[in-house]
């Protein structure tokens, strides 16, 4: 501004620029587009960070190291009375970890009286060894007395070792394998008696103290119920909702009232449903804890309203030309809603209910107040029996102070991500395929 | 006769009236007159008229049959318990109904010659694969033998009842087809009636979560007053051994609440100028290409469970962050691995995406008018953006941070592994606080019993954060249309 007052010869010479700081200005413009970028790159580098954290810790929990070993079932221990005629319960109670350790003992050539060498031996090998071997003989008794070759999980120290996750250069009293147990795993591996096969426990097992021999079958099985559960009953419920409120209420105090409540149920946090399911499922109406039955109608209630609100905006998109065509050849208004509406508000909702479901599959919170985060060993049957959800044995591993727990956890994220991926693809696979523009 | 046969049975009647309805219709229509409805809304009718009022009476005789057994079990439980604790009363019931379930099992050999003692009858129950806990007592079993025998006899009259209600529908429903039935407006004004009940779950929920909260809440502050709750700064509930109850804990909801909105804060601190800078970035800068790539990644990070969150802070975030103030300050780590900034940083990671999105819409709701308003007087870009754009788009954003900020308040999973147990009043991030949502899960893990205060105070919490992120979401929802400019 200073410029304008100057000389006239100057001005008529040569017009002087006014200085509008220009410099200053593309200064800023550029620094305000790298804080953008800074922006988004923090978010996409936390994106791939855990991912990586992830995926670096739990790809090996789908391999278990096994060790090949040529079992004598010798009856002398399996059943030293010889009554197993008369008592089926000797076969269930054998000392099976000592055939193991006994067949151990002869392929690594340690002597039957070297006794602290044996029980460094006997930590090799999981004591899932017991039901593995109990499951082999009491299904085929004539086994007993023969020489069976078994593949049987190793500890779950010695799967860290062998999958290279203990420092073996320190010294053998700061690491929970010795040397000794390193040597023969060496030695294993060498005559190709211990190797890494793919974890199909991961998938079988239920609830266990032992890192090696716990896995997600109950936590699966409860997720899949609950998921049926929350399919089953919100999808209908929703849709129900979401045709009265967008195509048959007029708006009235009521329809006002149930359209702020839907809007506030999407926002409450999740751990509030859980208190709801406490007080009103399990202490009101006396459901039994820990079922995924109550779990499911837990996770009904929270994506209820996502589901609403997913196919309002389904039913919203379809033209009104549809239904003034509907009712002007005779239709009633039901038949113009549940014969022409639905049909193509369909694969919206149809993704709204995916998305919503797989928010479900992933909720945690509630699910722990509602009992869910019980120590649960064997299969549930119905939904009315003791389960947990795939989150919730996340959740509960992760608490587990064992390394061999991280590598577990880190798998079952992964297995409840892969679920999640699938999920949402496929909804924008239909969204894709089937959405039509008006 | 069971409950799930006679149910099985009046849907079946329903079934078999469906075709006859739809068939006597069919066979009524001769051509003369035009019919009303089609078969088929006949055959529903009569569907509709023979199973919905019996199966509603099926659930209604249900449920006051459970009311039943348990008064008349309640009367008949010797005097000391009828005045001592509910709880004690309650567990009792349990135990009652439990040996009634037990005893159904039995063959009726075993039921003749039924054990006096409980002590005889749990090993035989257990076998029947019906677990008892063993303080049982002897008195229980004539009022087990007594439930059942009531609980029979129930589900007979109820079964009988229903099945006639079945039939006498079926009959009506039946009897009314004609040529001019109105049956379609019928079948539809049920179907209009299923639609009204299922939009109205939305109230039930609400009104449920607020009544079964408030009632263990006023339960709660019999034993604890309000104000040592609301304004208490210290929080120590004492887990007392069960029996001697004693000893009170005390309940503050000081340190909990300051955690809770400690984190908050270090999380919007971190989500709000990274997501509000993506956004910006994302609706004025980003080509089309860059924009597909990256939206949907971002929105990867709204779909990742936050259990994965809290795992990611337990087992990476924290112990990094612990290394490295070891490594600045030397030795001493003075992060510690759960601490408020694990927590804030990890949530503020998640909230990013609903900053960005939400932040995206809204700046994108901006005419492009206003921008080329701008843009022609000779601004520059980062200049239309600061002085028009996010002004313009100002109600809507400050919206959209309330509704993060109370997603962030109500986040439980990420501060349950993150934020640590302690419930400290500091303002040191880098020691570990807790939350509300914590506590509430601490309190009511495990077993427990649901009368102590240790266990009730997880409501007054629940009902405490209710409130508090339902007054964030009506006051956002009241900032955005009171502010809210409109443009067209």
């Amino acid at each position: 501004m200073t410029d304008i007052a100057l000389n006239p010869a100057a001005v008529s010479a040569r017009p002087a620029r006014r200085d509008i700081g220009l410099k200053r200005r593309y200064a800023a413009e550029r620094r305000f587009r790298l804080y953008g970028i800074i922006a988004i790159a923090i978010g996409i580098f936390f994106l791939f960070a855990l991912l990586y954290s992830v995926f670096s810790n739990g790809y090996t929990a789908f391999w278990q190291t096994e060790v090949n070993l040529s079992i004598n079932l010798d009856p002398k221990i399996i059943d030293p009375d010889n009554k197993r005629a008369t008592d089926p319960n000797v076969l269930l109670t054998a000392n099976y970890p000592l055939l193991a350790r006994n067949a151990l003992a002869e392929k690594l050539g340690v002597s039957q009286s070297d006794k602290p060498g044996l029980r460094e031996l006997g930590k090799l090998f999981s004591d899932g060894v017991r039901g593995q071997l109990r499951e082999l003989v009491a299904g085929n008794p004539a086994l007993i007395g023969t020489t069976q070759n078994v593949w049987v999980l190793t500890g779950a120290d010695i799967d860290s070792a062998f999958k290279g996750q203990i420092d073996l250069s320190v010294d053998q009293t700061r690491r929970k394998v010795s040397d000794k147990q390193v040597e023969w795993m060496n030695k294993l591996k060498g005559e190709g008696a211990m190797a890494q096969r793919f974890n199909t426990g991961l998938f079988t097992y239920g609830a266990s103290s032992r890192p090696e021999t716990s896995g997600l079958s109950v936590a699966l099985i409860g997720s899949l119920y609950m998921m049926l559960i929350v399919l089953c009953l919100s999808l209908p419920i929703g849709v129900a909702a979401s045709i009265y409120l967008e195509e048959y209420a007029k708006k009235s105090r009521l329809t006002d009232i149930i359209e702020v409540n839907i809007n506030n149920l999407a926002a409450v946090p999740s751990i509030v449903f859980g208190l709801l399911g406490l007080a009103v499922f399990i202490n009101f109406l006396h459901m039994p804890r820990s079922a995924s039955l109550v779990g499911g109608l837990v996770l009904t209630l929270m994506t209820l309203p996502t589901i609403i609100i997913a196919t309002r905006a389904a039913l919203r998109a379809v033209p009104p030309s549809i239904r003034a065509a509907a009712l002007g050849i005779g239709a009633s208004k039901t038949q113009m809603v549940f014969h022409h509406v639905l049909p193509l508000a369909a694969p919206g909702i149809l993704t709204g209910t995916i998305i919503g479901l797989a928010h479900a599959l992933g909720e945690t919170a509630p699910l722990l107040l509602i009992g869910m985060v019980a120590f649960v060993a064997n299969n549930p049957v119905t939904p009315l029996d003791p389960a947990t959800a795939l989150p919730v044995q996340i959740y509960m591993w992760a608490n587990e102070a064992e390394r061999a727990f991280v590598e577990r956890t880190s798998g079952a994220i992964i297995v409840l991500l892969l679920f999640l991926a699938v999920m949402n693809i496929t909804a924008i696979i239909l969204r894709r395929r089937f959405e039509r523009r008006w | 006769m069971s409950t799930s046969l006679v149910f099985v049975i009046v849907v079946a009647i329903g079934v078999v009236g469906y075709f006859l309805g739809r068939q006597r219709a069919v066979g009524k229509d001769n051509g003369s007159i035009k019919a009303h409805s089609l078969p088929h809304y006949h055959g529903w009718w009569v569907f509709l008229a023979s199973a919905l009022p019996a199966i509603l009476f099926l659930a209604l005789w249900a449920g006051a049959t459970s009311i039943y057994l348990e008064r008349s079990a309640i009367a008949e439980l010797p005097a000391h318990t009828a005045d001592s604790v509910i709880a004690s009363q309650s567990l009792e019931l349990g135990m009652v109904s439990g040996i009634a379930r037990g005893l159904d099992k039995l063959t009726s050999e075993e039921k003749a010659n039924l054990p006096q003692t409980f002590a005889e009858l749990r090993p035989l129950l257990s076998s029947k694969g019906v677990a008892l806990a063993p303080d049982g007592q002897d008195f229980m079993i004539p009022i087990a033998v007594e439930w059942n025998k009531n609980s029979v006899r129930a589900s007979t009259i109820g079964g009988g009842i229903a099945l006639v209600l079945a039939l006498a529908g079926a009959i009506f429903g039946i009897s009314g087809v004609h040529v001019r039935a109105r049956a379609r407006n019928n079948v539809e004004r049920v179907i209009l009636a299923g639609l009204i009940a299922a939009s109205t779950i939305a109230i039930l929920t609400t009104v449920g979560i607020i009544l079964s909260m408030l009632f263990q809440t006023l339960t709660f502050f019999q034993s604890v007053s309000p104000t040592s709750f609301f304004f208490g700064t210290v929080w120590d509930p004492r887990f007392a051994a069960a029996g001697s109850g004693g000893s009170q804990g005390q309940f503050g909801l000081i340190p909990l609440l300051a955690g809770t909105i400690y984190i908050a804060f270090v999380a919007m601190l971190f989500a709000v100028p990274v997501g509000l800078f993506s956004a910006i970035y994302m609706a004025e800068y980003a080509s089309r290409n860059v924009r597909s790539v990256v939206k949907p990644m971002l929105e990867v990070l709204a779909g990742i469970p936050t259990i994965v969150y809290g795992f990611f802070a337990l087992v990476t975030v924290g112990p990094f962050l612990r290394d490295l103030s070891a490594a600045i300050s030397g030795g001493y780590a003075f992060i510690m691995a759960q601490s408020v900034l694990t927590a804030g940083i990890v949530m503020g990671v998640m909230l990013i995406p609903f900053v960005s999105s939400l932040s995206d819409d809204i700046i994108t709701a901006v005419p492009g008018s206003l921008r080329d308003g701008s843009l022609g007087l000779g601004s520059t870009r980062s200049e239309t953006i600061r002085r028009v754009v996010l002004p313009a788009a100002l109600p809507g954003i400050v919206g959209a941070l309330l509704l993060t900020a109370s997603r962030a308040i109500g986040e439980t999973m990420i501060v349950v592994l993150a934020a640590g147990v302690a419930a400290n009043l500091n303002i040191n991030p880098f020691d570990a606080m807790t939350t509300i949502t914590v506590k509430i899960v601490n309190q009511l893990t495990g077993d427990l019993e649901f009368n102590s205060p240790q266990t009730l105070v997880a409501f007054a919490l629940g009902l405490t954060l209710f409130f508090i992120t339902l007054a964030m979401n009506i006051f956002a929802l009241y900032i955005v249309r009171k502010y809210r400019e409109q443009y067209e």
